[in-house]
């Protein structure tokens, strides 16, 4: 169990997950956690790399901030789902269709 | 260089910091009513800051923070742009309706916010710097786009927005994992330079993460598969951030494009020899080739169908994406001259227009073309700058789009024979989009009966639409001073010291 590819199996199933949430989830908030996924998947890989590839201390760095900016992006989007809420009483992303598709 | 040393090259962006800082806790002082006066405080931080730009403005190349971002004159051109940019959207800002009634503070420091992670964006050199800086961009775009927090059409833009944005560059992000894995380093350098040692699987991982990291970057020029969010925001977000939104990100995202190519595939930044691109099992220039079709081709016959002006100028935006994508297969000198020429031109043109829809909605209209109707008998001088903007999209001489169309297809039939299908596709393209380009002409001149009064618009009215109708026109018959700048441009950081 402990070699690099179990990590980057787990980050390519995360990974696959993620993406299968983002296009089938009708709720904004699955949609939401989809994202997260990938964005931690990404994470996975980056610090897998980082111990077994010996490699510098870029990977944690770079795995660091993907958390803080996965923090923000976050605040940001429930920030516009809330708003979306109080104005369309819904936050099913099929329902929210003012603009001409 | 160092951090201690990189300070004295890193003047712009130290400007824009406490710019943004004095923006946010000035506009704390002012009324709901005086909010809007946060602009002069950006607008006064930007032009020091391009003061800053223009001093710097030298013939040293190098690297700031230990390789974080490259100094070149490349850079120094983008940075010139959006600040071009973000002041004339400022401006344009001031003339909208929908914004009225709203709290302006904030919208403007969130711009000045923007304009520091594009300038980030355009001389980042290091994967995790360009990921913060797209992702600066793309959070504050976000909340510009969503910012009628009453109005459901914005909300619905932000909403689309967000989740567009942040799965593409999730995606981008998880490419980037992988070739931080091959490569063993998040330097574009070190990443080119670990390129050539690999084979057989390694080259298809890279191959796969190349196409994921695409799909980050071509969300952001808004290119087809990826374009999907474009219409819907463009048309749902204020116009005034559309105008914004479809210049300045769409120009660094450009840059982004050209400086990751040719670094990591290309002969260490320089520009190019062919023959490189090879190594991976993927050709790319056949690969871009198609995406710049399929881009213009998609806007272009989409624009046609729409009723909403900003709609329609949304798919325009889309197609203007696949005109410059066509050049980038060409790995020339002269493909990237050809695209930095066309921004500039695009530049003035496409904000241009919206300012011609913003102001046409403050005076009690709309954005369908029904409103448009008799427009230019109303409104005269509007409606004859709204041609020459209309002439200029679709690059009929003597404009300023016809000049930068006329060094895209130069730099793509320059490439040989095998590129010249390309070149012909963009052409039937042109032509396609005279169709949509001259509905407004003819529905503001033909359609509609002619009106009786006569609006002429106020004085700073009339002086956006000239410092934008001006440039228009003038460069379209006396284009040296742009293209002199742009030949000093086009110097990228090429190795590393």
């Amino acid at each position: 169990m402990d070699n690099l590819n179990t990590y980057l199996f787990i980050a390519a199933i995360l990974f696959s997950l993620g993406m299968f949430g983002v296009i089938t989830r009708r709720n904004a908030i699955a949609v939401l956690m989809g994202i997260e996924l990938i964005l931690n998947s990404a994470n996975l890989n980056f610090l897998a790399f980082a111990k077994f590839g010996g490699m510098n201390m870029s990977g944690h760095i770079f795995a660091l901030f993907v958390i803080i900016m996965a923090a923000a992006e976050a605040a940001v989007a429930l920030a516009i789902i809330i708003n979306i809420y109080n104005n369309f009483k819904s936050i099913n992303v099929d329902e929210v269709r003012e603009l001409r598709q | 260089m160092n951090n201690l040393q990189s300070l004295s090259y890193y003047w712009p962006e130290i400007i824009l910091t406490v710019t943004i800082l004095v923006a946010i806790i000035a506009d704390l002082f002012y009324s709901d009513k005086d909010s809007g006066k946060t602009a002069l405080w950006v607008l006064g931080g930007l032009i020091l800051a391009q003061i800053a730009i223009y001093i710097q403005d030298s013939e040293i190349v190098t690297t700031l923070f230990m390789g974080n971002l490259a100094f070149d004159p490349f850079a120094s051109f983008f940075k010139t742009l959006i600040v071009l940019a973000t002041i004339l959207v400022i401006f344009i800002s001031q003339k909208s309706s929908e914004l009225d009634g709203h709290r302006t503070g904030e919208y403007y420091s969130l711009m000045a916010i923007m304009v520091f992670g594009m300038f980030l964006m355009a001389s980042a050199i290091d994967l995790i710097m360009l990921y913060l800086a797209i992702e600066i961009v793309s959070i504050v775009s976000f909340i510009l786009a969503g910012y009628l927090k009453g109005d459901l059409r914005s909300n619905e833009a932000a909403l689309k927005y967000v989740i567009y944005g942040a799965f593409s560059t999730g995606i981008m992000l998880f490419g980037m994992s992988i070739i931080f894995g091959l490569a063993g380093s998040t330097k574009f350098f070190a990443i080119q330079e670990a390129m050539w040692n690999l084979e057989g699987s390694a080259q298809f991982a890279f191959t796969l993460a190349a196409i994921f990291i695409l799909a980050g970057f071509g969300y952001k020029i808004s290119a087809v598969p990826f374009h999907f969010w474009t219409p819907d925001v463009y048309e749902g977000a204020p116009t005034p951030i559309t105008a914004y939104l479809s210049v300045a990100p769409k120009a660094v995202g450009f840059a982004v494009i050209i400086r990751f190519f040719n670094t990591v595939f290309g002969d260490s930044g320089a520009f190019i020899d062919p023959s490189i691109y090879t190594f991976t099992t993927i050709a790319w220039p056949q690969l871009l080739a198609v995406l710049s079709v399929i881009t213009m081709t998609l806007g272009n016959l989409v624009a046609l169908q729409q009723n909403s002006i900003k709609r329609m100028l949304a798919y325009s935006s889309i197609a203007h994406a696949g005109y410059m994508l066509m050049a980038i297969p060409t790995l020339s000198s002269q493909g990237v001259y050809a695209i930095m020429l066309y921004l500039v031109m695009y530049l003035f043109m496409n904000l241009g227009a919206f300012f011609v829809v913003i102001y046409v909605k403050s005076q009690g209209g709309g954005e369908s073309f029904d409103d448009f109707k008799g427009l230019g008998w109303k409104m005269p001088i509007v409606g004859i700058v709204m041609t020459v903007f209309m002439l200029s999209l679709t690059g009929i001489p003597p404009t300023a789009g016809f000049i930068g169309k006329f060094y895209i297809f130069a730099s793509v039939i320059k490439v040989g024979p095998q590129m010249y299908w390309l070149a012909v596709v963009g052409a039937i393209n042109s032509v396609i989009s005279l169709y949509y380009y001259f509905r407004v002409v003819k529905v503001m001149f033909l359609e509609g009966e002619p009106s009786e009064t006569i609006i002429v618009p106020s004085p700073t009215v009339l002086m956006i639409l000239f410092a934008l109708a001006i440039p228009t026109v003038f460069f379209g018959i006396y284009w040296a001073p742009i293209a002199d700048w742009v030949s000093r441009s086009l110097t990228l950081f090429i190795k590393v010291i």
